[in-house]
Parts: structure tokens; C-alpha cells; sequence
């Protein structure tokens, strides 16, 4: 179908060449080539940097995000507001408050939006796409059935562009950060269901389930203790590259518009937005937080990028 | 009656096209009705080329595929007719050894916890402790160190894998095990173990085997009784020392051929019968004998017409085949061999014909 679901259905395949066939356990092999890769080594500097940034925020900004810090008239140096001093890093914003504390505490909020909008998307979608990949797998004919119409369901909310269901999602939800977090969160519910269903269609095929069913194991068994643990590996990869999106489509609403109205709370997305009436005097202002998620996102990637190669057998080396 | 018997099971797969449903558009027949029986304690050997239904008809007995026509009577119950938690209770009498030893151990999974794991689902010993102690008696049966148990799969040789898959099975002390190709994913020089083990098991336990393999040699020393499939049906089945004595079937005998024989002078003029083009797909089966289509003494009547039924010759031993008898007495011949046989031995018929 479309290139969406062709890269889901090309990493959920790696589960089943994966297990097997090599001599050592999988997980000591994916972490070698893990740590041998630069791809990994980058991103998981930039996640790491980003989340200290993300925890110790608060505690290491300079200023109150929240202080308006001058109430005279600012200037523009070099594309930032600035006040009588200058002394402040980034500058401020327009309303005068530090735009290196915001953009510090600011962290916290665009990685706790990622992360509970993904969380969110895995725990709902894995419960859909292991409800479907255990009716597909162990339930017969019925199941079979239960299955195909699962698909087409979760396969109709893949065909939609995601920023477009994200958008109507948080439209009807009105405005807030809540809001933000649902709205990203469902887009990764297909996602995550259909990845861990085509994985655990790959394990349900395979010798050793054959064998727990000879048996006499019950199917719940069956489907909770063998099926779905061995088809985690790239459910692993794939959070990791939704935290990436995530945080992208979160900062995408916010821009317009549909995250927390109430701007106190420093959020990338919003800065960014907020930074769009003072372009032409103060360019800085859009290019850090811009910069904060674009840097992030990328982190995300490159790990998940690196974890989907160290678990594909067929760039083993 | 015999502990096993089998009539005309059917096993045909689905073969699914379509975008928004699923259309039948064909099936696989991979077996296509097989009616054998296995006595009690003895061990019944299932042979044919890659692709005949071997493994399917193994699993079908164990309903770990659908059945799609017959009967499965075990020990005075079809398997094929029991409710799904009814059938789950019975698998404690037939278990299975697999092909692919690494395979069919699940990667995360210790040795403990896939030998205790059948142990659960049927209540058998009291406490972990006690299923422990049954696990360390069953390890040291098949030749395994103690300290197996909390090591994993990927831990062990190919000839250890396999002892583990055994184990499994020997766990739930069954009646029953269907051991599906135990040796041929293994190296040569551990495969005389491993049957040798099943051996010993089988004389020590009293366990009823059918052993699935895709030469003839493997087989050979270990089945009282061979059956030979073809295209998901038997072609010929008689007690092993029968078959190989006097193998009566067409196929059978381009088998025996293939099979190495140490000694030379024996090697130079025994009968070689190559077989010509690739096994039929078994989604579209030939008519009449599913060997006609490369069978070197196929005639010109019947055998692309009649499909042949198992026929008992006498003695146990039955063969499929429309010409048996002529093919036993001499009087049809392989077509290709026709001068050869002629110069060497006098008297002859010409080739291809049928005596009346
Ligand atoms: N689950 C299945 N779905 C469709 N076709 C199958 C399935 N399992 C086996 N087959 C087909 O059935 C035939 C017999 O296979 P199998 O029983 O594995 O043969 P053998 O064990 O003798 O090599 C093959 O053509 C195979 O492709
Ligand atoms: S029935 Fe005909 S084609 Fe079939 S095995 Fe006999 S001689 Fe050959
Ligand atoms: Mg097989």
C-alpha cells in the first residue's frame, strides 16, 4: 500500500530473522553493534544532553521563565530583544522575560509531551495490535476474522495523513497541552498496532510456538509469554523513532495554535509560535527553540535508525 | 486396534487472494488422504521427497493444523472431532520432536522453564520443586549436565538442542511422539546419537514413534513398519525389512537407488532409476497415479486416468500402482531400460507393453 505501512511491515518483519539462526542471544549482539555504530553514539549524546537539560531545567536556569525581567522600552541587537544591560544569554522575549531560562525549562515540557503522547500511542496501539496478532495467530477462523476487521480500521487512520488527524483530534478537544498530548498520541496508535501484529504474525508462524501448542499450553500463555515478549524488538526501535515525531507534531500544534493557551509555561512549540510576530526584528527568537526540537528530533532518529540496523540480520557483519 | 490409526486424512490449504476479502482461489493439497495405523510400541517410518506432506501429515495427527477430511483415532478417539480443550488435554499423550532443534525452542526461554512449561498446563508434579527433580531425572535420560537448567538455547550444539527438544517431550510422559526429521538439521557425526537415544528411550519407556525422514537410511534400523509418501498420499507401505528387500512401487525403488551402499561390487550393478523433472506443485496434483507424470514405467492406460488405491499384495506389504504386480513379475518394463534388459536377460517382453 503506501510507504507508511511498507516500513512498518519491513520492521516488523526483522523479528522473525532476527531471533534464531545466529549462535549468540540477540539482545548481546543488537548492543555490540549498537556501541559500534556512530549513528547510535550521536543520538544517544543528543537524547542524553536533552534530557539532563529536560530534568535539571528548572534548577539551572538563571531567571524565573516566567519574570518579566524590564519594563522599559527594548531594544533588537544582533536579531534578540534585549534589555538596558544585555546581560541576559539568549536575550529575552517579547515580553521581557530570559528566553535561555524558557528555552531550559521549556525542555521538560516538549520531552514530557513526547513522552506521554508515546507512551500513550505503544500502550493503546500494543494492546490493539496484540489483540489482533493473538485472533490472527491462535484464534481460528473467528480470529482470523476479528483480525481483518482490526486491520481495517487501524489501516483507514494510517491512511491519513497524521498532522491532519492530529489537528481535527485537538480541534475538538479545544486547547491545551492535554489536548496536544492526546491528539499526538492517537496518531501513534496504528502505528504501534500494526508493528507489534505483523511481529507477532512473524513469531506466531515460527517452530517454537508450534511446539508450546503441542504442548497442551493454554493460547493466553501461549500469546503472552512467548509471542508478544519476542516480538518487542522492534516495537523498541519503533518508540524510540515515535518520541522523535512525536515531539515534532506536538511542537506542530502548539505552533498552531491548539497547545496551552496559557503562555507562562514555556513549550518550544509555543515560543516558536509566539517568535512569528517579531520575526523581522528578532529572528533569534524562532531559531532557538526551532533549533531545540529540530536537534531532538534528530537525536531520536539517529537512535532509532541505529537500533533498526543493529536488529536487521541482514546487515550483520 | 492399533494405538494410532489414521483414514483418508485430509489436509488442504487454503490459498487466499484479495484485497478486501479473502477469495479461495485454490488449495494445496499436501496430504490427500493418507489411512495408515500404528501399533503400540513400535515405530512407524514416514519417508518421501521434501514437499510431499510429510510434515503436515505429522502435525495433523497432533491437530496442529486443521484437519480437512478424516479421521485421527487415537486410542479409541478421533482426534480430528474433539472440542479445542478436550484436544488441548489429549496433547499430553502425543507430543513432537522437531525438525529445526534451535527452531522450536523459544530464544528467551531457559531449559527449566521449557521443560516445566508442558509440566504446568497439565498439573503434572505437585510444586516447582518436585517438577525440578522430575526435569534433572529426565536430563540425565538424555544425556544432558545438570546445569542445563538455567542456560539457554543458544547456549548449547545442534545435538544438544535436540536432546532438549526431546526432553520436552518426554516430560509429559506421552504414549505417542512423532519425530519430524529429529536428525537431518544435525551434523552426520552426531546423527547415529540421537537416533540411537530415540532407540532407547523408545525400549526403556515402552513409546510408540513415527519417525518422519526424508531418506530411506535414516529410517531404515529404527521403523518396524515404512510408509512411503508421494504427493500427500502413500505409495507403498510394508514392514521395513519387506521394503527394502523387495520395494514394489516405482518410486520407491528410484529411492532405493538414491540411497549409498558402502560396498562397491554391490554399488556397480544395483538398479539406478533417476527420476526426470521436479515434484508436481501440490496445488494442482496430476490426474490419475500422481506419479505418472515421471514415472519410468508409466503405461499408456490407467496410470494418467485411475488415481491407484493402496493395495495389500500379500504378507503387509501394499502398493499404489495399477501395475504392481506386472512390474514384480517382469512383464512391464522400464521404458528407457527396455534393450538393456533385453540383452541381459532372455525371454523378455518387449518394453511397454502390458501382458494380459
Ligand atoms: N501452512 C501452510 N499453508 C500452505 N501450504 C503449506 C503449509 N504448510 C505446508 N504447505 C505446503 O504443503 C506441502 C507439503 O509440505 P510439508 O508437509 O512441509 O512437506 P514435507 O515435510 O514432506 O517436506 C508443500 O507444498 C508446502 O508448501
Ligand atoms: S500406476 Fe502407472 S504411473 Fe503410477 S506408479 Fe504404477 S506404473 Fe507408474
Ligand atoms: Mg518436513
Amino acid at each position: 500500500m503506501s510507504t507508511k505501512t511498507d516500513k512498518i511491515d519491513r520492521l516488523a518483519e526483522l523479528t522473525a530473522q532476527s531471533e534464531t539462526s545466529t549462535g549468540s542471544s540477540l539482545w548481546v549482539e543488537a548492543m555490540r553493534r549498537l556501541r559500534a555504530s556512530k549513528m547510535a553514539v550521536i543520538g544517544g549524546c543528543i537524547i542524553g544532553m536533552f534530557v539532563i537539560l529536560a530534568v535539571l531545567g528548572p534548577w539551572v536556569a538563571p531567571y524565573d521563565p516566567t519574570a518579566q525581567l524590564w519594563r522599559g522600552e527594548v531594544r533588537t541587537n544582533q536579531g534578540i530583544f534585549i534589555g538596558m544591560r544585555g546581560e541576559n544569554w539568549f536575550g529575552l522575549d517579547h515580553l521581557a522575560r530570559d528566553q535561555f531560562s524558557r528555552i531550559l525549562v521549556g525542555a521538560r515540557q516538549t520531552l514530557l509531551v513526547g513522552i506521554v503522547s508515546t507512551l500513550l500511542g505503544l500502550a493503546i496501539g500494543a494492546l490493539i495490535g496484540t489483540v489482533s496478532g493473538a485472533a490472527a495467530t491462535l484464534g481460528g477462523k473467528v480470529g482470523g476474522r476479528i483480525d481483518s476487521v482490526i486491520m481495517r480500521f487501524i489501516d483507514m487512520m494510517l491512511a491519513l495523513p497524521s498532522l491532519l488527524l492530529a489537528v481535527s483530534i485537538a480541534a475538538m478537544l479545544g486547547q491545551s497541552i492535554t489536548t496536544v498530548m492526546i491528539a499526538v498520541g492517537v496518531v501513534q496508535i496504528p502505528i504501534f498496532a500494526r508493528l507489534l501484529r505483523g511481529s507477532m504474525l512473524a513469531q506466531g508462524g515460527s517452530d517454537y510456538v508450534l511446539a508450546t501448542r503441542a504442548l497442551g499450553v493454554r493460547r493466553r500463555r501461549i500469546v503472552l509469554a512467548h509471542i508478544v515478549p519476542n516480538s518487542l524488538s522492534p516495537v523498541i526501535v519503533q518508540t524510540t523513532l515515535s518520541l522523535a515525531t512525536a515531539i515534532i507534531e506536538a511542537a506542530a500544534l502548539s505552533y498552531l495554535g491548539l497547545g496551552n493557551p496559557d503562555a507562562a509555561v514555556p513549550e518550544w512549540g509555543v515560543m516558536l509560535a509566539q517568535s512569528q510576530k517579531y520575526f523581522d526584528q528578532a529572528p533569534m527568537l524562532a531559531v532557538y527553540p526551532a533549533l531545540g526540537i529540530i536537534i531532538t528530533a534528530l537525536g531520536f532518529t539517529l537512535l532509532g535508525e541505529a537500533m533498526r540496523e543493529a536488529l536487521d540480520p541482514k546487515l550483520r557483519s | 486396534m492399533s494405538l494410532l490409526e489414521l483414514s483418508d486424512v485430509q489436509v488442504h490449504f487454503p490459498i487466499k487472494k484479495g484485497v478486501f476479502f479473502d477469495r479461495t482461489v485454490g488449495h494445496v493439497y499436501a496430504v490427500d488422504g493418507v489411512s495408515l495405523s500404528v501399533e503400540a510400541g513400535q515405530t512407524y517410518g514416514l519417508v518421501g521427497e521434501s514437499g510431499c506432506g510429510k510434515t503436515t501429515l505429522g502435525r495433523a495427527i497432533l491437530r496442529l493444523v486443521d484437519i480437512t477430511n478424516g479421521e485421527v483415532v487415537f486410542d479409541g478417539t478421533d482426534l480430528a472431532k474433539l472440542p479445542p480443550e478436550e484436544m488441548r488435554r489429549q496433547r499430553s499423550r502425543l507430543q513432537m520432536v522437531f525438525q529445526d532443534p534451535l527452531g522450536s525452542l523459544d530464544p528467551r526461554q531457559n531449559i527449566e522453564s521449557t521443560l516445566a512449561e508442558g509440566m504446568e498446563a497439565h498439573g503434572i508434579g505437585a510444586d516447582k520443586a518436585e517438577r525440578r527433580e522430575r526435569i534433572l531425572r529426565i536430563l540425565d535420560k538424555v544425556g544432558l549436565p545438570e546445569n542445563s537448567l538455567s542456560r539457554y538455547p543458544h547456549e548449547f550444539s545442534g545435538g544438544q538442542r535436540q536432546r532438549i527438544g526431546i526432553a520436552r517431550a518426554l516430560a509429559l510422559e506421552p504414549d505417542v511422539i512423532i519425530c519430524d526429521e529429529p536428525v537431518s538439521a544435525l551434523d552426520v557425526s552426531i546423527q547415529a546419537q540421537v537416533v540411537n537415544l530415540l532407540e532407547e528411550l523408545q525400549e526403556e519407556l515402552g513409546l510408540t514413534y513415527v519417525v518422519i525422514a526424508h531418506d530411506l537410511a535414516v529410517v531404515r534400523h529404527i521403523s518396524d513398519v515404512i510408509g512411503v509418501m508421494y504427493l500427500g498420499s502413500l505409495v507403498e507401505e510394508a514392514p521395513s525389512d519387506a521394503l527394502y528387500a523387495e520395494p514394489k512401487h516405482p518410486y520407491t525403488r528410484a529411492l532405493m537407488s538414491a540411497v549409498p551402499i558402502p560396498d562397491p561390487s554391490v554399488e556397480d550393478d544395483r538398479e539406478r532409476i533417476l527420476l526426470q523433472g521436479d515434484l508436481p506443485s501440490p496445488s494442482s496434483p496430476p490426474t490419475g497415479c500422481r506419479f505418472h507424470t515421471r514415472c519410468p514405467w508409466k503405461q499408456d492406460t490407467l496410470c494418467d486416468t485411475e488415481r491407484p488405491v493402496l493395495t495389500d499384495l500379500g504378507d503387509g506389504h501394499k502398493v499404489a500402482c495399477h501395475y504392481a504386480a506386472e512390474i514384480a513379475a517382469g512383464t512391464v518394463v522400464r521404458a528407457g531400460e527396455a534393450a538393456d534388459e533385453d540383452d541381459a536377460k532372455e525371454g523378455r517382453e518387449p518394453a511397454s507393453v502390458v501382458a494380459p
